[in-house]
């Protein structure tokens, strides 16, 4: 089946243009996608959180630090599987499309305020089997014994999680742990491309900001220990590497 | 029309302010200073600043300004106004002395600016102050507002942080005027909406201020730029919750339609996302979401007393024409911080 392509240049706009001339877009066309760039990540959000709302699923590819590509597919691109992206992130999407429409009790075990967060890749794993993966990083290195070793470890851990096929719902950052998401880390690639397959990356903020790298997060979210607590409380499995 | 006063107009109010995670990370670095009389400053990110002149009198101090965000530079200089303002009334201050700070092109229209001057001072006099000077730079933009000192008794600041377990929550303006005023810079809001969008902006909080000091206020706060939920968020100091009933509070009925067309801007996304760890919606309206986080451009008072005094706070409030609502109860520490339903 030929799939049209739309395509929307949203770069130099400010939010709300280029959601607003993606919401006409997406309007004409029965069937397709849009493919939006923006230069900016809130812009990705925007767009996503109004995906979300039409109930269409989406994904989010971030080009450089100035450019993002975000696609919205339509009608029966929509509901079949061929396109560009990974037969993964359409079914996922779809995933979470449903438990949208399920209603908010589908997804009383995640935090609503960062459900326009994940990604179209997310939900994978959800509340299967009775809650949420959580991967807790509390140092930046792994295990005990030579530093240099741990560090080494700790990245060739976080790399072999983004290969896995079922990825974790949080990665939970905290004490030496943040220093793993923060400008300079050899990790925060592998931690962005475990954001992009849905992964909800938190990291504690109290501990950003003893170590003073409040302002060097580089990737995901800034939490707190409420949420800390809650999300572990609510954890189906927690991993320790 | 929007086209033309685009260099006017673009983005402006509060949506211009810098998210405060941002924000938060520069100012703790700053030196700390400790001078007892200052009674409030940069500690509790409060409205303003308050100076302990002697054991019966303080200082309140505070400024604010922004771009333009409506069309007519005499409304423009009464919103800025009424904004500045504010940060007054959320003390339980008194107004005294404003002096105005402008930025503004070379090349444009001095009419403007006189007409953005006199909206400005309409509403100091309003508030029973005296405009008493200022200073103007040239700027690519236009940007104005003033900074205001008022007057009060050390002992009854009302700071953002003293809410009580048993409290509510009383908000004393519609919310949405955020996504109203954004909509009218793509053409998309009715005439009607940005109607009542500038006489919400314009009304000063004098009058909710002046039925405050009758009932047992704990806190106070003005909503501006971090939304409705961001302000409240800084009221809970990290160690109260709140239940937010989200049907009870004042929205512009415009704004909803505007946010089910996604007029989604970025500062109410910034407001998002620095939220994401405090905030649950349980079965909230995608709309509604959006306009408890949508940045206010002079917008109410919210403020906490004892829920015994809540009706008669609202029923004086009501006989003032105020569009209020008991909009949430606080609560010892919860697992969320916020729970809006």
């Amino acid at each position: 089946m030929n799939v049209e392509r739309r395509v929307v240049d949203g770069r130099g706009l400010q939010c709300p243009r280029p959601v607003i001339q993606t919401k006409r877009v997406l309007r004409e066309l029965p069937h397709g996608v849009v493919e939006v760039t923006v230069d900016n990540e809130i812009a990705v959000q925007n767009l996503a959180k109004m995906a979300s709302q039409m109930g269409l699923p989406w994904s989010s590819q971030t080009i450089s630090e100035q450019e993002y590509v975000v696609e919205i597919r339509v009608g029966s691109a929509a509901a079949g599987g061929e396109s560009t992206g990974t037969a993964g992130s359409v079914e996922t999407a779809d995933a979470e499309t449903a438990a949208g429409a399920a209603g908010p009790a589908a997804s009383d075990s995640s935090p609503q305020a960062s459900r326009q967060h994940s990604h179209g890749t997310s939900l994978s794993s959800g509340a299967a089997d009775g809650g949420p993966t959580v991967v807790v990083l509390a140092a930046d290195r792994m295990g005990e014994g030579d530093e240099q070793l741990g560090r080494t470890l700790m990245k060739a851990f976080v790399y072999a999680l983004t290969e896995a096929d079922t990825v974790p719902d949080y990665v939970l950052l905290y004490n030496g742990g943040v220093r793993l998401a923060v400008e300079g880390s050899d990790c925060v690639q592998d931690l962005s491309v475990l954001a992009d397959r849905g992964v909800e990356i938190m990291s504690c903020g109290a501990c950003l900001s003893f170590y003073g790298l409040t302002e060097q997060l580089a990737v995901g979210a800034v939490t707190n220990m409420y949420a800390i607590v809650e999300t572990l409380l609510g954890a189906g499995k927690i991993i320790r590497p | 029309m929007v086209a033309d006063d685009v260099v006017f107009c673009k983005g402006g109010g509060c949506t211009a302010k810098l998210g405060s995670a941002v924000l938060e990370a520069v100012l703790a670095k700053l030196p700390q200073q400790d001078d007892p009389n200052c009674l409030v400053g940069f500690a509790t990110s409060d409205d303003a600043a308050v100076y302990r002149l002697t054991d019966d009198l303080a200082m309140v101090q505070t400024l604010d300004f922004f771009p333009p965000m409506v069309e007519d530079p005499y409304t423009f200089g009464q919103i800025a106004a009424a904004n500045a303002l504010s940060d007054i009334y959320a003390m339980g201050a008194e107004v005294k002395t404003a002096l105005n700070i402008v930025c503004f092109p070379e090349t444009m229209d001095l009419n403007i600016l006189g007409q953005i001057l006199l909206g400005g001072q309409s509403k100091v006099t309003e508030s029973g102050g005296v405009l008493a000077g200022g200073h103007s730079i040239q700027d690519v933009d236009v940007k104005y507002g003033l900074s205001v000192t008022g007057i009060i008794h050390p002992d009854k600041i009302l700071t953002n942080v003293g809410s009580q377990v048993g409290d509510v929550l009383i908000l004393t303006k519609p919310l949405g005027v955020g996504i109203i005023n954004t909509a009218q810079t793509v053409g998309e809001a009715s005439a009607a909406a940005v109607a009542k969008a500038i006489a919400s902006m314009t009304t000063l909080n004098q009058a909710a201020a002046a039925v405050m000091h009758s009932f047992e206020v704990h806190a106070c706060t003005d909503v501006t730029g971090f939304g409705f939920l961001g302000h409240l968020h800084e009221m809970l100091d990290d160690r109260l919750s709140v239940e937010v009933d989200a049907a009870a509070v004042p929205v512009l009925a415009e704004a909803l339609d505007l946010a089910d067309e996604f007029m989604l801007t970025a500062a109410a996304q910034r407001n998002r996302n620095h939220l994401e760890p405090f905030v649950q919606f349980d079965g909230v309206p995608f709309a509604v979401e959006e306009v408890l986080l949508d940045p206010q451009t002079s917008g109410g008072l919210l403020f906490s007393v004892p829920e015994a005094q809540a009706s008669a706070v609202l029923a004086a409030l009501e006989q003032l024409d105020l569009p209020s609502g008991l909009v949430g109860r606080v609560t010892k520490r919860q697992a969320w911080e916020i729970v809006v339903r």
